[in-house]
């Protein structure tokens, strides 16, 4: 049987790329070493409603789906960015950098505004790293090195599944050639969390508190311990004295963040303090951080955009050239607004995803869909068109949570189109329904 | 392609001996021959400077930029540079561009091309990040480009020189060349990006690596010979420890007298100095901090195993990014700058700080003063290579502003007389008169560089060299750049022309065309290792990827798909 080795996993920001594939009669029969969610993601065309063909609603929001042909659903795709004043172009995450390439260009080209799923995720980490930086290391670094782990905010138990054997708490490396026996492992949330139950250390501290212990670790750290209250983010003084000595005694630390930093009160200020925090800590021993990224390739998104377009999210092309101000420019803002009058995603889910009050615009407004999967944004999509699954149906590029790219594999045949192809064919129908050769 | 010829001309084209004559240069194929026929489209350069294309061999273009970018959203509304920074809209032909230490890289391309370059080398990568590189340099218009691969940290690397065994180092630099599709060796703060896993550094040559029985010294060494043995057209490339710090002049010196001891295996120095300006202070402390200049000039006026880039600074802001993550944690602590870092598993460290650099801080005005006393004190232009270390010392879009300096006594006091008093007993410029003429010049930003390189086919113009060539609105028999270096800056800022393998992609400053760059490659490990040596290596890196990295070995090296274009370079075999 063939058997394809170090497949790369195209599920979370982890990346593994070690999955062993089985392919009968171009139909994946087994995946082999993948967690749960890999094995899932893997053979899930075989498993999920997939999305058969292109599709069209010719008579508004509560009209029904009809299917059409590729050609139809791209001109119709193309015609309504075309015609808007405002689009927005966002999602691309779950996606080949390829792809992401041809986004920004469409972008580009209808003078839209481009976002990734970070507006709803770690776009605060991006903010963060503005205002102080990224101390950050490969994930092979912190296998090797790492005697303390901290996650803060995240649940890798759950969210990542091998994190904690390929990379962390459980990895062996070469200075912890023990694995877990030579580190210490910490969890900082307000759940006591399936990852919490195995740590040295929980700090369930109350939620939304997250930038006061921040803040009261680096005033430890700094050494004013005296002028800290008995009781700091919900958690007795001791606690938090006994994590600030666990930092300063480790060789090489590391925190882990999740949501439960860039999405909970403080936002991006909580991420700018860590960062704060490792700057005062590396006087005396090495600390880093890694955003625990979700969508297997978000940090693909961050990467490809910045450098095609200066930036790495909630770019406005309006101007002609790009702008950058989220908080005015990302998704969900100029959706509150009611701003954006065309709306087209690709590789993300927005309709499970969005606050209401952005998914109510989202039904009023004109709205494409390029997905593999039938999902709640296929609901109040007006043009859907299927694609192949990155990674599975089709190679191509992705960026691993610690910015480490690495080539997916292209394992079976398929005769629906790539995103990069789609991207590609309605850029052509943009220019030439503009018939200006572009500009 | 249609034949082309360059009429009228004032030439330079220093490795052929042409010295500013009224030659015609013929194009066939996007390369230079010796005469094309009579339907030939005409350039007519009108008496102006003809050069070769420019070839930044030092630059960081690609890779560890785009966290920089990341990081730095002002500097893509930073315009001070007219022309050629900031934000700018898409036009029929162009994409966007923004930036200016860190621009996007249409903004790279673009800008560049401007400026009369056409061949680009980014100066830092490792192995395990090159596929981000080259997707950089695909995304990166017009240019041709290149690499250099560090190795000063690698754990292989160190671990082979502690073993003695020299051939599975040469197996192992070949390797890494062609798993990164890389064209040379780069080594920073020898040891000490792997010292700085652990949150320290080293202090010099003869400090011990914390985790292997080997010093900076043995590093520097053993690469060179590595190199030199594998006949690579490159030297090893080298960012000295102890960058930026008052008398690390001392530890500089000592690491150009080390390698007096290793031959060159051609016609080239056994090793290039990088950024230069960084590595040449004298003093205790930032109090008694001077500039030794006049020490490293007089080395390498009596010494011809070495070659050197100046670092120059440009006042202003900057954005630092160096494989020297030591440096740059000192610099965000120093500075209260932010701070990135980056520690690559087996490999090499990695950090980025923003910085800006003014006229009124006598430290850096010294260090200013710096970058154009070494090349004006160091008589071989041969030896000298053009570079601000883009964006490290400056922007390249500043690179007129600087070989303006070069060529201008006047330009140099003016900017000197803003100085603060605190500078003047440090630096010896005031009383430095040399202005590189523009055959000097020619040398220092094309024929040296690609000479350095070992790139044949570039940095002239003699029949066989690729159709690089820039051309600028300057008339060198009539011009006194020494008086009208304000004119002769723009000018050098908005080339005239700039043709690229034989098309124009530029004229009148404005960009004309998009062709796609190639990138040079250097495969030693094909036919430079016996069959015997790859397997042993192999049998290593199999249990070294199983253990230590976090990555497959299958899944390692740059894929084809990553460089459309290849050129691949194979050294003969010694």
């Amino acid at each position: 049987m063939p058997v394809i080795k170090d497949v790369v996993c195209t599920f979370c920001g982890c990346l593994c790329d070690d999955l062993e594939v089985t392919v009968e009669d171009n139909k994946i029969t087994k995946v082999g070493k993948a967690c749960k969610l890999g094995r899932a993601k893997t053979m899930g065309m075989f498993l999920h409603e997939r999305i058969e063909k292109p599709m069209i609603r010719k008579n508004g929001k509560d009209s029904e789906l009809e299917e059409c042909s590729y050609d139809e659903a791209i001109t119709k795709a193309a015609e309504i960015l075309v015609a808007a004043k405002r689009p927005m172009s966002y999602g691309w995450c779950s996606t080949s950098c390829e792809a992401i390439e041809k986004a920004v260009v469409l972008a580009e080209e209808t003078g839209s505004l481009l976002d990734s799923t970070a507006n709803v995720c770690h776009g605060p980490s991006a903010l963060a790293t503005q205002e102080k930086g990224a101390p950050s290391c490969s994930l092979g670094t912190a296998k090797n090195y790492a005697d303390l782990i901290i996650f803060w905010g995240c649940n890798p138990v759950h969210a990542h599944p091998r994190h904690q054997t390929r990379y962390s708490t459980m990895a062996k490396g070469a200075f912890t050639p023990n694995g877990k026996k030579d580190k210490k492992m910490v969890v900082v949330d307000p759940r006591n969390t399936d990852t919490a139950k195995k740590a040295d250390l929980l700090l369930q501290l109350k939620p939304g508190s997250d930038y006061v212990l921040i803040e009261s670790l680096r005033a430890i750290v700094n050494g004013h311990a005296d002028i800290l209250p008995d009781e700091i983010a919900g958690l007795p003084k001791a606690k938090v004295m006994e994590l600030a000595d666990m930092c300063k005694a480790s060789k090489f630390g590391i925190i882990y963040f999740g949501m439960g930093i860039t999405q909970t009160r403080g936002r991006y200020k909580s991420g700018d303090n860590v960062a704060s925090l490792l700057s005062d800590l590396n006087q005396t021993n090495k600390f880093v951080m890694i955003g625990m990224r979700g969508h297997y390739n978000v940090t693909g998104f961050g990467q490809v955009a910045a450098w095609e377009a200066g930036f790495p999210m909630a770019i406005d092309f309006s101007r002609g050239s790009a702008y950058y101000n989220p908080g005015e420019t990302g998704t969900n803002d100029v959706l509150m607004r009611r701003e954006v009058d065309a709306f087209i995603t690709g590789a993300a889910d927005p309709g499970a995803h969005f606050p209401q009050e952005s998914i109510k615009h989202l039904y009023k407004i004109p709205a494409i869909q390029v997905d593999g999967y039938a999902n709640p944004t296929t609901e109040f999509s007006d043009v859907v068109i299927p694609a192949a699954i990155a990674g599975v149906e089709c190679d191509g590029t992705a960026y691993r949570m610690d910015g480490q790219p690495i080539r997916m594999k292209k394992l079976i045949e398929t005769t629906f189109k790539t995103d990069e192809e789609i991207l590609t064919e309605i850029i052509a129908k943009v220019r030439e329904l503009k018939g200006n050769g572009g500009a | 392609m249609a034949e082309m010829v360059i009429k009228n001309g004032v030439v330079y084209d220093p490795k052929n001996g042409v010295d500013g004559e009224r030659n015609e240069i013929c194009i066939k194929d996007g390369k230079i021959v010796d005469n094309v026929g009579a339907g030939a489209k005409v350039v007519d350069a009108e008496g102006c400077l003809v050069l070769p294309g420019g070839v930044d061999g030092h630059t960081h273009c690609a890779g560890k930029i785009n966290t920089a970018r990341i990081m730095s959203p002002h500097d893509m509304r930073y315009a001070p540079v007219a022309g050629l920074s900031g934000p700018e809209p898409r036009t029929k032909l162009l994409r966007p561009q923004v930036g200016y230490n860190t621009p996007n890289t249409h903004g790279i391309g673009y800008r560049y091309s401007k400026l009369g370059y056409t061949t680009i080398a980014e100066a830092a990568i490792t192995p395990m990040m090159a596929r981000h590189m080259h997707e950089e340099f695909e995304s990166i218009p017009i240019l041709d480009k290149l690499a250099l691969v560090l190795l000063g940290s690698n754990w292989q690397v160190m671990q082979y020189i502690q073993d003695g065994d020299s051939e599975m180092l040469k197996s192992y630099m070949a390797w890494a060349l062609l798993a990164s599709r890389g064209y040379g060796v780069k080594i920073v703060n020898p040891g000490g990006g792997s010292n700085w896993t652990w949150g320290k550094n080293v202090s010099g040559l003869d400090d011990k690596v914390i985790d292997f029985d080997v010093t900076p010294a043995d590093i520097l060494v053993g690469l060179a010979e590595a190199n030199e043995a594998l006949n690579l057209p490159h030297s090893i490339h080298v960012h000295c420890n102890n960058l930026g710090i008052p008398g690390n002049i001392t530890t500089t010196l000592a690491t150009m007298k080390l390698l007096e001891k290793v031959k060159a295996s051609q016609d080239r120095q056994v090793m290039h100095l990088t950024h230069m300006q960084f590595h040449s202070y004298t003093g205790t402390s930032w109090m008694d901090f001077a500039s030794g200049s006049d020490q490293i000039a007089d080395y390498m006026n009596s010494h011809d195993h070495l070659t050197f880039d100046m670092g120059q600074m440009i006042f202003g802001p900057a954005m630092t990014m160096t494989a020297d993550g030591p440096t740059e944690y000192r610099n965000a602590r120093m500075f209260d700058a932010k701070w990135s870092n980056y520690d690559q598993e087996l490999e090499d460290a990695g950090g980025i700080v923003p910085l800006s650099y003014t006229p009124q801080h006598f430290a850096h005005a010294t260090m200013w003063s710096i970058g154009l006393e070494l090349a004006l004190l160091v008589k071989d232009p041969w030896k000298v290579m053009f570079t601000t270390d883009n964006p490290n010392g400056g922007a390249f879009v500043n690179y007129p502003e600087a070989q303006v300096l070069l060529m201008s006594d006047k330009k140099r006091q003016e900017v000197i007389a803003g100085f603060p008093d605190m500078t003047m007993d440090r630096i010896s410029l005031p009383n430095i008169d040399r202005e590189l003429d523009w055959g000097e010049m020619t040398v220092m930003t094309r024929s040296m560089p690609a000479k350095m390189l070992g790139l044949d086919v570039k940095g002239h113009l003699g029949a066989g060299a690729d159709a690089d060539v820039a051309i600028y609105d300057v008339k060198p028999d009539k011009v006194d750049v020494s008086v009208e270096h304000e004119a002769v800056k723009k000018a050098l800022s908005f080339a005239k022309y700039t043709i690229k393998g034989g098309e124009i992609v530029v004229q009148d400053g404005e960009i004309m065309a998009l062709p796609k760059g190639k990138v040079y490659w250097v495969n030693a490990y094909e036919n430079g290792i016996v069959q015997a040596e790859k397997d042993r290596l192999m049998t290593d890196l199999e249990e070294r990827f199983k253990k230590y990295y976090s990555i497959q070995l299958s899944n390692y090296m740059v894929e084809d798909a990553y460089v459309p274009r290849p050129v691949e370079i194979r050294p003969e075999v010694a």
